[in-house]
């Protein structure tokens, strides 16, 4: 009989972590002992201060180059090259993001009441505001961290869930449009369950195959048992379903437009850029340390839902009407956009960095110029809340010269136009992917260039959407009634300066990123 | 033949050192009116008539710094800084030839520049034209000043954009937004010439800059087949910005400008940036009796004569003085094709020729000031009396360019028709002819506008202009009076010149009373009596007369424009048409077709996005029952 063991944590590598959720909870203490009139005061800096110290200890550890080389806390968590890079990216998106929450305006005043009763009007006119969105934003930022950094299935699912539930809520709390917005929470609610159920019965049925959920145990499982165990395929296929609901790939991408389009833009741009970024990081811990012996299975299968995704987000969007759903569906392209690096990745040359950097790049390029982007949506509002159709943009290129050429620009960074970020974040995961399929010489060599002959494709087809908007918004008429531009905060105004600095200065300057995604992915997943 | 002295490298300060400064003037000076704009209204063209000015004060100082350094030093390079590291270093060379140009672009720019403030007073875009001649002035100095073939090019190009922009100024008529594009659209072919012509200089010298080119054709003489590609490209870019036939069209088209600009940028400087080009290129690429100097000769023999023909028959009085400006430069080619000698006269040409021009172009423009803009000289007559200041002036100029006896114009045109007529019979002799028809249109133009009957509008109340523009004429005409005798009168110029484009075998020695000298002027008195004849003693029907094909062959400017259009345009329409057709059916049918259909599945596939819940979850777990299938079936094959 074994004695219990006080298990070893490494409280020092994952104080960045520790440090967001620590804050987290002192937020609720927060809630449930400080007066409501000073709630906000504290919630503030606190939220900012954390994430901001969480950022400063992931470059000390970035500096100090005391980049672990095992898992830590028992085997639980990898706080590896990528890793850290991942978190950096994460805490600086959700750093933005929660400027853009802190704007007044874009939650309800009370969630409970019922929209346009009278309990509703009450609770706006006492001027209350539900501060919880802080700690809840908090735990939820806490969860992407550690989603992509977990080394066993089970810690994984804890991240999922602690990143999942609390954007449920977040979701339900615009203060616009409520039934919209409470429609988004349900069904985000009930989808991210099910992929979730789907997530777990997978993690049983790999334990089932392996007898182990750590990674480095599944992988050593693989490399002597059998491939062809439909326990271990099932068991896979139902991981990846989980998985690539968060990233939003077909045919698990449904919700995004809707989840999107009623979430608070605020909470939006969070899901939109941190939430993919934790969730890509967790799909290529999986599929890379996990499952790598299993390539030749997925590979296919993978290049089949690369290829959907890409054509589904870039064909849709198309014909949409409502700037938040095409920029929804623009994400979902951009997720086809990085399977194909993840699929680069995969290659067997494991010691071939060169793919995953493309992906980090590309990470970061996207999800910062995504940020800035649903921003300038944050700005633009008609009487009843944002100026959300396609039509209402008409224009805006004549009355604000200077908002709307921002917007054309992280639209064009979208698109991949050069001297944009966006373009050197296609570039560099096309390059990847079509070296690697050079690199094998045999049939998967001939797929991966026709994969990426369908990337460049399927980005023509979204540049059509996105020039759109821009010719939209100069070369038509004004509407006579139409949006007001609201007056940036100073948070806002920051959001849209960093985002803009970060899409031109790496469009004309790409090389220091591209070297700290290097570096980053130098050193690979640990195992 | 000698050749020029070697370029000294400048090293000390001084001004010539600070020669930059020429030019950084009016680019600030056009800088801060284009940027701050509307806020400079009040105080823009004071500042661009400083600028230019200030310029000047540079030039001089410059001048004198430099006729100070003994003969041989007299060729100073200025280097600024690297441009195109390991092939171009941007400097400046300050010799006597550059500095020539430099005196009188900023000296009669200046002028110009005053007279405009008072000529553009009822204009409410004052500012941006000021804004748009200091632009040019500081182009046009790149122009002369730089000591190699891509600073030249810079200037050039520039000097183009400013003259585009001054044709177009009144952008709102279409004659002048159309005679722009034109004047753009033929010089795109002369710069093309000169840029390939750069492209054949560097790969057979592997160098750009001046002083560098002397050394390499002195230690590797090259054969004539590069030479003469490179002076006959370097020819068709001189004949682009110098509107010389055959692309001459877009002169007398750009006349569309205000008339300040006519003055200063197409007939005092710009348009000499050709002749320009031929002498400092002269010493490399246009040795005398070569094919391409002959070629030079030539192009400036017929447009010297076409320039004229075209010049009797206008009605306009800009035209008019359009044409002469074609004829007068041609005779400036037709000099400049006859090594040092003629270089000379060339150059003395251009600067007395920028004088008399610029005070003929100012004085009409003084005339349509006070006539409401009219510029039909049909509708002038008598004016001497309402303005007798612009008829003095004008007057003088008029003698000058006829080349009257001891006027700038005859010591000059005499020089360059007596050195062609020593190099080659045939072009001298047309040349003495040219002068005979520019004594009849001169005369013409006189005597229709300032004798003879009022054919005034019954709106037109001729009136004097400001002093502000009447003291420039007045300048101008001084120099009009007496600038040829100083310079030609004991070889001043062509020695001050020698430093720079070599020195002949025989100095030239003026003659007065030489076999062609005698006839030039008996034809001219031929003209302008024949002009008295008919336009001074006879009534001037203020309906322009049908006329013989003659005049009609001269009016349609000898059907230049007709022949590039049947030759360039149509078939270049046509060209388009075909391209947009096969476009339109072909590509835009294909790309139309394939739009059709994405956004067509885009419109299906959107309907799956049923907004329930239930339908989603519905299509995970089909994705995952496919996942899983999928897997299942590629482990097994």
């Amino acid at each position: 009989m074994n004695n219990a063991v006080a298990p070893t944590i490494e409280y020092g590598t994952l104080a960045p972590m520790l440090l967001v959720f620590g804050a987290a909870v002192i937020g609720v203490l927060v809630e449930a002992f400080a007066p409501h009139y000073v709630r906000k005061a504290i919630h503030v800096p606190l939220t900012l201060l954390s994430l901001a110290g969480a950022f400063a200890l992931v470059i000390v550890q970035i500096v100090q180059g005391a980049v672990p080389t095992a898992p830590v806390a028992m085997g639980a968590v990898a706080v590896d090259g990528p890793a850290l890079f991942i978190w950096g990216v994460i805490l600086v998106l959700s750093f933005v993001c929660v400027l853009l929450i802190n704007d007044e305006g874009h939650f309800v005043a009370s969630a409970a009441a019922v929209p346009g009763s009278a309990d509703e009007e009450e609770a706006e006119a006492a001027g209350v505001t539900h501060t919880e969105v802080y700690p809840l934003a908090l735990f939820a930022v806490g969860g992407m961290l550690l989603f992509p950094a977990s080394h066993d299935l089970l810690t994984m699912f804890v991240g999922l869930e602690v990143m999942s539930l609390p954007l449920y809520l977040l979701c339900g709390l615009a203060r616009r449009r409520r039934l919209l917005s409470q429609e988004a929470s349900m069904k985000y609610f009930l989808l991210g369950a099910f992929s979730s159920a789907f997530f777990l019965y997978g993690t049983a049925m790999i334990y089932g195959y392996a007898g182990t959920v750590s990674f480095t145990g599944i992988n050593e499982s693989l490399a002597t048992g059998s491939l062809l165990d439909p326990l271990l395929l099932i068991g896979f296929a139902l991981l990846g379903v989980g998985l690539l609901f968060k990233i939003g790939a077909a045919p698990f991408q449904a919700w995004k437009p809707d989840v999107y389009q009623g979430a608070p833009t605020p909470v939006t741009a969070l899901m939109a850029s941190g939430t993919l970024v934790a969730a890509v990081g967790a799909l290529l811990r999986v599929f890379w340390v996990a499952l790598g012996n299993l390539d030749w299975n997925w590979r296919p299968v993978i290049w089949a839902v690369a290829a959907l995704t890409m054509l589904v987000g870039a064909i849709v969007a198309i014909t949409q009407t409502d700037i938040k759903r095409m920029l929804a569906y623009s994400s979902i392209a951009h997720a086809g956009f990085l399977l194909i690096g993840v699929l680069a990745t995969f290659d067997k040359a494991q010691e071939n960095a060169k793919s995953l950097s493309a992906i980090l790049f590309y990470l970061l390029v996207y999800s910062i110029t995504t940020v800035g982007a649903f921003a300038v949506v944050t700005m633009v509002r008609d009487p009843g809340g944002e100026a959300g159709h396609l039509s209402r943009w008409a224009g805006l290129g004549k009355r604000s010269p200077l908002l709307a050429g921002v917007f054309a620009f992280f639209l064009l960074a979208f698109a991949g136009i050069p001297l944009t970020s966006g373009f050197f974040g296609k570039y560099a995961v096309f390059a990847a992917a079509l070296s690697s399929g050079a690199e094998r010489g045999d049939s998967l060599g001939g797929w991966m260039t026709g994969l990426v002959v369908l990337g460049v494709v399927a980005s023509a087809v979204a540049a059509f959407f996105y020039v759109r908007v821009i010719v939209l918004m100069f070369f038509s008429e004004p509407a006579a009634d139409g949006p007001s531009i609201a007056v940036p905060s100073m948070g806002t105004v920051a959001v849209i300066a960093v985002s803009l600095l970060v899409t031109v200065g790496v469009g004309l300057f790409p090389q220091p990123m591209l070297d700290l995604a290097n570096q980053a992915a130098s050193s690979l997943f640990v195992r | 033949m000698e050749s020029p002295v070697e370029i000294v490298q400048h090293t000390t300060g001084g001004m010539i050192g600070a020669s930059w400064l020429m030019i950084a003037f009016p680019l600030l000076g056009a800088a801060i009116l284009l940027v701050l704009g509307r806020m400079t209204n009040r105080w823009g063209h004071l500042l661009g008539v400083a600028m230019s000015l200030a310029s000047f004060v540079v030039a001089v100082l410059a001048f004198l710094e430099l006729i100070g350094l003994p003969a041989e030093q007299r060729r100073q390079a200025v280097h600024l800084y690297e441009f195109i590291p390991g092939m171009v270093d941007m400097g400046l060379l300050v010799d006597p030839l550059s500095i020539s140009f430099c005196l009188l672009i900023t000296g009669v720019g200046s002028l110009i520049h005053i007279y405009s403030i008072g000529y553009m007073s009822h204009d409410p875009d004052r500012r941006r034209f000021f804004s748009y001649l200091n632009l040019f002035v500081s182009a046009m100095l790149l122009l002369v000043l730089a000591d190699n073939y891509v600073g030249l090019f810079i200037g050039w190009e520039g000097v183009g954009l400013a003259s585009y922009l001054l044709i177009g100024f009144w952008y709102f008529k279409p004659s002048a937004a159309v005679a722009a594009k034109k004047a753009f659209v033929v010089n795109r072919v002369g710069d093309l010439g000169l840029l390939v012509g750069m492209f054949v200089i560097i790969t057979t010298f592997h160098t750009l800059t001046f002083s560098d080119l002397g050394k390499a054709i002195a230690a590797n003489p090259p054969s004539g087949g590069a030479v003469t590609a490179i002076g006959l490209l370097l020819l068709l870019g001189a004949c682009g910005k110098s509107a010389q036939l055959p692309l001459q069209s877009w002169l007398l088209d750009a006349m569309e400008g205000p008339t300040p600009v006519s003055a200063l940028i197409h007939a005092a400087t710009m348009v000499t940036a050709g002749v320009y080009l031929v002498v400092r290129s002269g010493a490399f690429f246009f040795p005398e009796g070569s094919p391409q100097a002959l070629a030079v000769a030539i192009v400036g023999a017929a447009t010297l004569l076409a320039g004229a023909i075209i010049g009797t028959a206008k009605d306009d009085i800009k035209k008019g003085l359009a044409g002469s400006t074609m004829s007068q430069i041609g005779y400036m080619m037709l000099g400049a094709a006859f090594g040092p000698v003629g270089y000379t006269f060339a150059i003395g040409h251009l600067i007395t020729h920028g004088f008399f021009k610029a005070d003929l172009f100012l004085g009409a423009g003084s005339v349509m000031h006070g006539m409401n803009d009219e510029v039909d000289m049909r509708k002038y007559g008598g004016l001497r009396k309402a303005m007798p200041i612009t008829f003095a002036t004008f007057f003088i100029g008029y003698l000058a360019i006829i080349g009257f006896p001891m006027l700038s114009g005859y010591f000059t045109k005499d020089g360059i028709i007596e050195t062609a007529i020593e190099h080659n019979q045939v072009l001298g002799w047309l040349a003495v002819l040219g002068a005979g028809v520019t004594g009849f249109y001169m005369s013409r133009m006189v005597f229709m506008t300032f004798f003879g009957q009022k054919r005034w509008a019954d709106d037109a109340h001729p009136h004097e202009s400001p002093l502000v523009m009447t003291v420039p004429l007045m300048v101008l005409s001084l120099g009009a009076l007496v600038l040829g005798a100083y310079l030609v009168l004991s070889n001043r110029l062509y020695e001050f010149l020698t430093p720079a484009v070599g020195a002949a075998e025989e100095a030239p020695h003026f003659a007065f009373t030489s076999v062609p000298g005698l006839a030039t002027l008996a034809l001219v008195a031929i003209g302008a009596a024949f002009a008295w004849y008919k336009y001074g003693r006879a009534e001037v029907p203020s309906v322009q007369p049908r006329g013989s094909f003659l005049t009609t062959f001269a009016r349609r400017d000898l059907y230049g424009d007709a022949l590039n259009e049947s030759l360039f345009m149509r078939p270049g329409q046509w060209l388009t048409r075909i391209a947009v057709y096969f476009d339109n059916r072909g590509v835009d049918g294909l790309v139309n077709g394939l739009a059709a259909g994405i956004g067509g599945s885009s419109g299906r596939l959107r309907r799956l996005q049923t907004g329930f819940a239930r339908t989603y979850a519905l299509s995970i777990l089909f994705g995952a029952a496919l996942l899983a299938g999928a897997l299942l079936l590629v482990g097994n094959i």
